[in-house]
């Protein structure tokens, strides 16, 4: 690909985990259905949705943690295939977990938690180079080189996602896939990391795909925002345009059921409430997936999945009643 | 008199460690038909606050001094059986995880109808008509139906919808919210905000909403208690809060949530980490972390004081302009 002005494209990507439905029956669960988008280099896209729309699938699939069942992932104008492209593109990438207590190992001391990519990389001489290296780590995410050797209990939330980005960065990677990094930690912590991740990406020229499911936190990150419904991508488009200009349905009572700490505005918002609760992906409806809770549904939308299409430059959106709705 | 007065509350937790303050000397008044928010990070009280007043706390957890006063009637030290009549009745809580606060075991319509003949003296009969009742009351379809269904077959929201139904039954005064939207999705939150609201208005009660998040405060409360470390650091009505925040530590949180506006900007986040309530500093608990902590919040705890009618914060930074509107409460500091 000559067109390198995008570090990671997905196109029509599919997942699907079998779930057993009896003893000797099983159902394909489409955790994430025919998606496709491409990240910039050195821009942040933040993926947001309700839980269980395949948001976190999107994430895990793209640095093949799943396996994908179709579709095509490339990296810098590469098609990742083979199990070397895999080993090499994981290099290049990583990811920072949403939950700072289960995704660290309470037997592994700080320094090895950080190391543990270079070690299975093999990325250092000796053992001198490996310590700067950690420490050079711990400076750059702002936890102090004297509690290199601690477990993680004896750290705070904050902290230890401070020790997951730590160990994210540790192979220089060019592509970070942030999972609901923030969502765990209190909002005067969220701040601190929010502002770390926006001070990495421009002292590494960091790519992130950051998956969170506040909105408020995810448009003061984000340089665009994809918006994903039961496993499908409904609209996608730069971050303030699609708070100011929403085209889809879903992401408009989306944008509007967010809680603004404002009372004044608050008092203001007229929210759109949707009825209903969201299918399980098990029974996801036919045709559009949103059908079932669109005030503007038509018998079109139970027929056919409408095409994810561009609208205006750089908005996408997937609906069928687009322009009688706007 | 306000419905309910909580007055220079105390709650410890006996630890092996040592004597956890969770609850520092809290006080305040609810009025009928009210909705007074308790903003807080975890840890500063204010779920221990609301479970000493429903005196539900765990056997480490103890009220240690204080009072609190339902309709004028002592609850510390009044005995659980004053407490049995007290609790569901006049004074109702949810949980926040609407996952586990159902007994998977039973159907929804037993768990409803338990609780209004507990409280009521309606027979099985009545329960049940008053528990398809309140089934419709928070919009769940085909009530007849659901109620013979197990907490498995709801999805989240419905389980907090039925969490509220449950709690509403017997019409208490106060509803005591304890994170109710924080498990749920943007969409099911906005849903359940929008039903507590439009109960709250039909049924006239007052609620006390224990959240962190400034956007839910902002949308649902008269008045909002700002908690840091188990005391209170401000307290006044949602827009003076929110537009005159008075306590540095307040100020901080309102700096720190990214709103529309400050996309492209630096937040600026709150320094350092929340304080080891084991080890409590002397002055104020904030202190450490306040960028415009002075020698006196070292050294000494700032009482409160009022701000203006509607507000009133414990920070040394309003001494002055709190001296000049309320003599006494200068001195006293």
């Amino acid at each position: 690909m000559s067109d390198n002005q995008y570090l990671v494209e997905v196109k029509h990507l599919k997942e699907y985990f079998n779930i057993n439905t009896g003893i000797f029956s099983s159902k394909p669960l489409k955790a994430v259905d025919d998606v496709s988008f491409s990240i910039r280099r050195g821009e942040t896209l933040g993926l947001v949705g309700e839980s269980g729309c395949g948001k976190t699938t999107v994430g895990r699939t793209l640095l093949h943690l799943y396996k994908p069942t179709d579709g095509e992932i490339w990296f810098d104008g590469k098609k990742i295939e083979t199990k070397k492209d895999i080993l090499e593109y994981r290099k290049k990438s990583a990811m920072v977990f949403q939950d700072p207590y289960s995704s660290l190992n309470p037997r592994m001391t700080v320094s090895d938690i950080i190391a543990e990519p270079l070690d299975v990389h093999k990325m250092y001489k000796d053992k001198k180079e490996r310590q700067e290296r950690i420490l050079d780590l711990m400076a750059k995410v702002g936890l102090n080189s004297e509690h290199a050797n601690r477990y993680a209990h004896e750290f705070s939330g904050g902290q230890r996602q401070r020790i997951g980005i730590a160990r994210a960065l540790s192979m220089n990677p060019e592509f970070v896939v942030c999972d609901e990094p923030v969502s765990a930690l209190d909002v005067s912590i969220q701040a601190q990391v929010i502002n770390m991740f926006d001070e990495l990406q421009e002292e590494m020229g960091l790519t992130y795909l950051f998956i969170a499911h506040d909105l408020l936190v995810v448009r003061h990150i984000s340089d665009r925002i994809a918006v994903m419904y039961l496993g499908k991508m409904v609209e996608l488009a730069d971050a303030a345009e699609i708070y100011d200009h929403p085209l889809h349905p879903y992401t408009k009572s989306l944008m509007s059921a967010v809680p603004l700490p404002d009372p004044k505005k608050a008092r203001e918002n007229k929210r759109i409430v949707l009825s209903g609760d969201i299918p399980s992906p098990l029974n996801a409806p036919s045709g559009c997936p949103f059908r079932t809770r669109c005030p503007y549904a038509t018998d079109a939308c139970a027929e056919s999945m409408p095409e994810f299409k561009e609208l205006s430059s750089g908005h996408f959106v997937a609906c069928h009643n687009v322009d009688k709705i706007n | 008199m306000a419905l309910l007065e909580v007055n220079d509350l105390h709650t410890s937790f006996y630890t092996p460690a040592g004597e956890v303050k969770a609850v520092n000397g809290v006080s305040f008044n609810l009025d009928h038909g009210k909705v007074l928010g308790i903003v807080g990070e975890s840890g500063s009280g204010k779920s221990v606050t609301a479970y000493s007043i429903m005196q539900i706390l765990e056997k480490t957890g103890k009220i240690v001094s204080g009072s609190i006063k339902y309709d004028g009637q002592e609850l510390v030290g009044a005995g659980e059986k004053v407490m049995k009549t007290v609790r569901g009745n006049k004074i109702s809580i949810i949980f926040q995880d609407p996952m586990t606060s159902l007994n998977p075991t039973y159907t929804i319509g037993h768990q409803l109808m338990e609780a209004i003949v507990l409280h009521t003296n309606r027979n099985k009969k009545q329960a049940r008509e008053r528990a398809v009742e309140m089934l419709r009351l928070v919009n769940i379809n085909e009530p007849e139906k659901r109620m013979n269904q197990y907490p498995f077959e709801f999805s989240g929201g419905m389980r907090q919808r039925i969490m509220i139904a449950m709690a509403l039954a017997c019409e208490p005064d106060i509803l005591i919210a304890d994170e109710p939207t924080t498990a749920l999705d943007v969409t099911i939150q906005a849903q359940i905000l929008e039903l507590m609201q439009s109960l709250q208005k039909e049924l006239g009660m007052a609620i006390i909403m224990i959240t962190h998040d400034l956007g839910v405060v902002a949308q649902m409360c008269d008045e909002v208690i700002v908690m840091y470390a188990g005391s209170i650091c401000e307290q006044g009505t949602a827009d003076e809060i929110f537009y005159n925040p008075k306590h540095e530590y307040t100020k901080g949180l309102m700096r720190s949530i990214p709103t529309v506006d400050s996309e492209g900007k630096k937040l600026q986040p709150i320094t350092g980490t929340p304080i080891d309530l084991l080890n409590m500093p002397a002055g104020c608990p904030f202190a450490p972390r306040c960028d415009a902590a002075m020698k006196i919040c070292l050294r000494e705890r700032c009482q409160r004081m009022q701000i203006n009618d509607d507000h009133q914060a414990a920070c040394w930074m309003n001494v002055k302009e709190a001296m000049e509107n309320s003599p006494e409460g200068g001195e006293e500091a």
